[in-house]
């Protein structure tokens, strides 16, 4: 396959994930815009950052008075799991130039690492190709990220109260969330940090949060490794 | 928002580049190693250990309503993860949540 169509068929292969992004994006531009958050800022966080939870974890956090290095700490712990991406995908693009691996890992988010993972089980495309698609399944995503927490950020202050907008963030966090908690390791990890966040609320804002981040991971592994010694993990 | 333009620009920039060195750093500058199996294992739990951690006070204590629990919010959580869990789907969990939430609110007040 030619790099010109692993391009395009990457890019075919993400337009199923626009119409959760579209909502998604829309919402963080509505939330920042609500929050009081210019339009220049706003949008150089969807293009800076391009994760989404971390950029709600960071406006969240910001906004109950966090300190600087408590909205850094906390919204890049939700990125950890970035690394283990770019570890993943070092047996199919590791061997790729650098300013390519730069351009991959700009890329790399949950939708195009799950793609990008499933096509190269599947196909064995030579490497310029296995480049192509990732970019190419890339593409359309970053371009609906962008565009609509622009729309999102210039209708937010104009939508009303009663639409109680200020739930927008848990329901959108809840609902990332609960189709992920597919093993007993990744429920109790969910109910350990709910437990430990409670427990720690009356910490400086965004403390809380890391401490139970710290703890949910410890008990998500633990509980893996138990399972596995008892032979029931996959 | 309390914090001072300069400050919130630290975290953009601050975020961008973290999250990027986080993305690029087995791709570029540590090559073809493998990650220790104790390190991906905690890996593997960061988001569902960080965000409920985040939203749980919010959904217990909102602050719409100055921290006092609220019922159509408690019900648009559990409606939430309950659709999103059953439906292994995010877009049918904020559906769900959306719906009871404006529910509730309409009939709850």
């Amino acid at each position: 396959m030619t790099p010109r169509a692993a391009f395009l068929r990457g890019a075919g292969h993400s337009l199923p994930f626009i119409i959760i992004m579209v909502p998604f994006s829309m919402l963080f531009g509505v939330v920042a815009a609500e929050a009081g958050l210019p339009l220049a800022e706003t949008l150089a966080f969807s293009v800076m950052v391009v994760a989404g939870a971390s950029q709600f974890t960071a406006l969240q956090l910001m906004q109950d008075g966090a300190s600087v290095f408590m909205v850094l700490a906390a919204s890049l712990a939700v990125n950890l799991r970035l690394a283990m991406y770019s570890a993943a995908l070092v047996p199919y693009l590791g061997a790729a130039p650098l300013w390519q691996r730069v351009l991959i890992a700009y890329c790399n988010v949950d939708q195009t690492y799950t793609l990008a993972q499933v096509e190269y089980a599947r196909r064995d495309h030579p490497l310029p190709a296995r480049v192509a698609y990732f970019i190419g399944s890339a593409t359309p995503l970053f371009l609906t990220w962008f565009v609509f927490t622009w729309v999102g950020a210039a209708v937010g202050a104009q939508i009303p109260d009663a639409f109680a907008l200020d739930f927008a963030v848990p329901i959108a966090f809840l609902a990332m969330v609960a189709p992920a908690l597919r093993t007993a390791a990744h429920k109790a990890a969910a109910v350990t940090s709910v437990a430990v966040a409670l427990a720690f609320a009356w910490l400086p804002s965004g403390l809380g949060v890391i401490v139970a981040g710290l703890a949910a991971m410890a008990v998500g592994a633990q509980v893996e490794l138990w399972l596995e010694r008892h032979g029931k993990w996959r | 928002m309390a914090l001072s333009t300069g400050w919130i620009w630290v975290i953009i920039l601050g975020l961008g580049v973290g999250t990027f060195l986080i993305r690029f750093s087995f791709l570029g500058l540590i090559g073809n190693r493998e990650l220790p199996p104790w390190l991906l294992r905690h890996l593997r739990y960061t988001p569902v250990a960080v965000l409920p951690g985040l939203v749980a006070p919010l959904v217990l204590w909102p602050d719409a309503t100055g921290g006092t629990p609220d019922t159509a919010r408690l019900l648009a959580a559990a409606a939430t993860v309950l659709a999103g869990y059953f439906a292994r789907s995010m877009l049918w969990g904020m559906l769900a949540g959306i719906a009871v939430l404006y529910a509730g609110l309409y009939l709850i007040g």
